[in-house]
């Protein structure tokens, strides 16, 4: 089915844009035509060239100049740059997939909320605390009300790159706005640690909910469970590191329980190391969105020239 | 500033910030009333003391899950210890990653004037956006390296060198562990001055879990630091921080000026704090531990609750945590940790039955 594969450019040749070019060399949805970035020297456009990808160091410009342009588009820049570059690529009919902060289009988690915005012209892929922690709460919250979550994320020293330190405020305003937006708490917290440990720590998330005094606590348990397996579908190292731990309510809690929830990211190791879960996590996350929003256009595409159905398109997932 | 000077008549004097209502947060779980910072605050400054911080003991936006929630949110507990205050400055701690920007606005808006910036050992470059925001807003400047131990003089003098490069206008040397003893408290020290210079001043921060707070900090004066932290009563996190008091009664009989009466300092701990606390920091088992293996201090109670919650034993949470290198905020990771050693206390008495 190679010919109904989606077309696609990575703009953003560093660490997360190559992570993500091998995930999606795997896709059977997604062929990524173009690696686009702005240096000519570039280790990511020699590393893209040679796995069999066009590239090219003259950057958007280059992309928009040629003759087709690209279904989707992954930009793995800046949040400065995404800000240039998005009405470029709306104007252009490129849906975009935004690796960066700049949050233009509304946040995604694959596995919680991309069944609406499967034709938005650019969605956000939030933060990688978001996308390892977000699911959880929203497991939490489609059970019963969760008033407030709390996320801790630690990640190694050394996976945290001079982006993330220049602005760590980003991190945390973006995710507990998603935490709320997206996961469904009323009220959000993000947190995120550096720990410089050798060899360089997993990444670990902690989510912590506020439930009801009196719920169901084996239909949260299994809600989480249910959606740790959902997103192990595209992040395999996504795990629990313990059963789902239940407090009872306490006074300083507003008389509300709690759920604690630990969890560990390793990730796959393509092309940045398995410690690094909060770089795969966001990369994987990626291309799980570019896997879906390509088979959903495909499914437009089927549907409106009549000439497969949509079952045939459905058939290849 | 000037060298030590070898007439005794003229030593330069060392400023003292007090963080009972800060670090000793933590000894009170977080649990201060509006009532009681204003009446330590008033004691305070009526002793002279001329910085005074106030906060949850992890700062700005502290008031968690992970950490334990406020009694009281920390820009009223400011705002009221500003309205106490004549003399001192009031000074708020943030912990880039769990604080931000708007939380320090926040509480420069209420009249804090003095921004304490903290960042593990050897991740200064996190704190450049907030040492920038509070020098815009006019606020004096500190930056505190935490865990200190965890490397040596030359990486540290490093990393205070980006805080300062980012705005510091002091560096302290955090023994946030309690671990250094005495010169590897006053190498960092000296490394620090060695790199910055007069661009900054340096600070100590000290901790008493293997009971070198005050010690360190007469060293860290010998080396050129012109700044220390202490608490009163030593209300601080694992078996508190340097007395207040008593570093006032030692520099004054050293001959340093610290503009603190000790007078005052003592009535201050005996009659203002000791009936408000539930129970003097102490080196036991668990304090000491934290300070031979070089875990965060603040860890204590945090994990006192998990080895209840767990029926395991605290000191051997802490062993463990400091053994996997886990830094200050991850305070999660003890009820991790709790639960591994519950689990092979399970698998163990399994073993012991003759489950194999």
């Amino acid at each position: 089915m190679s010919t109904s594969k989606a077309t696609a450019a990575i703009v953003g040749p560093g660490n997360i844009g190559t992570d993500l070019l091998a995930k999606l060399l795997r896709s059977e949805h997604v062929e990524v035509q173009y690696m686009i970035g702005v240096d000519p020297a570039s280790d990511g456009l020699a590393r893209a060239r040679s796995m069999g990808v066009e590239t090219s160091h003259e950057g958007v410009d280059w992309l928009l100049s040629r003759p087709t342009v690209p279904d989707l588009v992954f930009e793995a820049t800046s949040a400065y740059a995404h800000q240039a570059n998005a009405p470029r690529y709306a104007e252009a009919g490129m849906q975009a997939v935004d690796l960066t902060p700049a949050a233009i289009g509304p946040f995604v988690c694959p596995p919680v909320n991309l069944d609406f915005h499967l034709d938005a012209p650019n969605v956000n892929m939030i933060t990688c605390g978001g996308q390892a922690t977000i699911p959880i709460v929203s497991a939490v919250s489609s059970v019963v009300d969760v008033e407030y979550a709390e996320i801790v994320a630690s990640i190694s020293s050394r996976s945290a790159g001079p982006g993330t330190r220049a602005n760590i405020d980003e991190f945390t305003v973006t995710t507990r706005r998603a935490i709320e937006a997206v996961g469904g708490a009323t009220r959000g917290k993000a947190i995120i640690i550096l720990n410089p440990v050798e060899p360089p720590m997993i990444m670990r998330d902690t989510v912590f909910c506020s439930i009801p005094a009196d719920c169901d606590r084996d239909a949260v348990a299994a809600a989480i469970h249910d959606m740790v397996t959902r997103v192990q579908e595209y992040v395999p190292g996504y795990t629990l590191r313990a059963e789902p731990q239940f407090d009872d309510p306490r006074e300083i809690w507003n008389g509300l329980a709690r759920v604690a929830v630990f969890l560990e990211v390793l990730g796959r190791g393509d092309y940045l190391p398995p410690y690094a879960g909060n770089l795969d996590i966001i990369t994987a996350s990626s291309a799980r969105v570019g896997e879906l929003l390509a088979k959903a256009r495909a499914e437009r595409t089927a549907q409106s020239s009549g000439t497969t159905t949509s079952s045939t398109a459905g058939a290849t997932a | 500033m000037t060298d030590v000077s070898t007439d005794p008549a003229d030593k330069p004097g060392i400023r003292i910030t007090d963080s009972t209502l800060r670090d000793g947060s933590h000894a009170m779980a977080h649990r201060f009333s509006e009532e009681q910072v204003r009446a330590v605050v008033h004691a305070l400054d009526a002793a002279g003391v001329q910085v005074i911080e106030v906060t949850h003991g992890d700062g700005l936006g502290g008031s968690s899950f992970n950490y334990g929630f406020s009694l009281v949110d920390d820009i009223q507990l400011v705002k009221a210890a500003v309205e106490e205050a004549h003399q001192a400055k009031i000074a708020v701690l943030m912990l880039p990653g769990l604080g931000i920007v708007d939380d320090l606005r926040r509480a420069h808006g209420v009249g804090a004037t003095v921004a304490r910036i903290a960042t593990h050992c050897t991740e200064a470059d996190v704190s450049r956006q907030h040492f920038k925001a509070a020098r815009e807003l006019g606020m004096e400047t500190v930056g505190f390296l935490m865990l200190s131990h965890r490397v040596g003089p030359e990486k540290l003098a490093e990393q205070a060198r980006i805080m300062v490069d980012a705005g510091a206008q002091c560096v302290y040397v955090v023994d946030s562990a309690g671990a250094l003893v005495l010169s590897d408290a006053q190498a960092r020290v000296q490394a620090l001055i060695d790199e910055i210079g007069t661009q900054a001043q340096v600070g100590f921060h000290g901790h008493q879990n293997l009971s070198m707070g005050v010690a360190n900090s007469v060293l860290a004066y010998q080396a050129g630091a012109r700044q220390v932290d202490g608490a009163l009563l030593a209300l601080g996190a694992g078996a508190g921080n340097s007395p207040t008091e008593v570093l006032a009664a030692t520099f004054d009989r050293l001959g340093i000026p610290t503009g603190v009466d000790v007078q005052a300092t003592l009535a201050a701990a005996e009659e203002v704090v000791k009936p408000i606390i539930p129970r003097l920091p102490h080196m036991d088992r668990s304090s000491i531990v934290q300070g031979y293996a070089g875990v965060y201090s603040s860890f204590l109670l945090h994990a006192e609750r998990a080895a209840a919650r767990y029926n395991v034993p605290a000191h051997e949470i802490l062993q463990r945590v400091g053994e996997a290198g886990y830094v200050g905020g991850q305070e999660d990771m003890i009820i991790d940790i709790a639960l591994q050693l519950a689990e092979e206390r399970d698998l163990g008495d399994l073993a012991a039955v003759g489950v194999r």
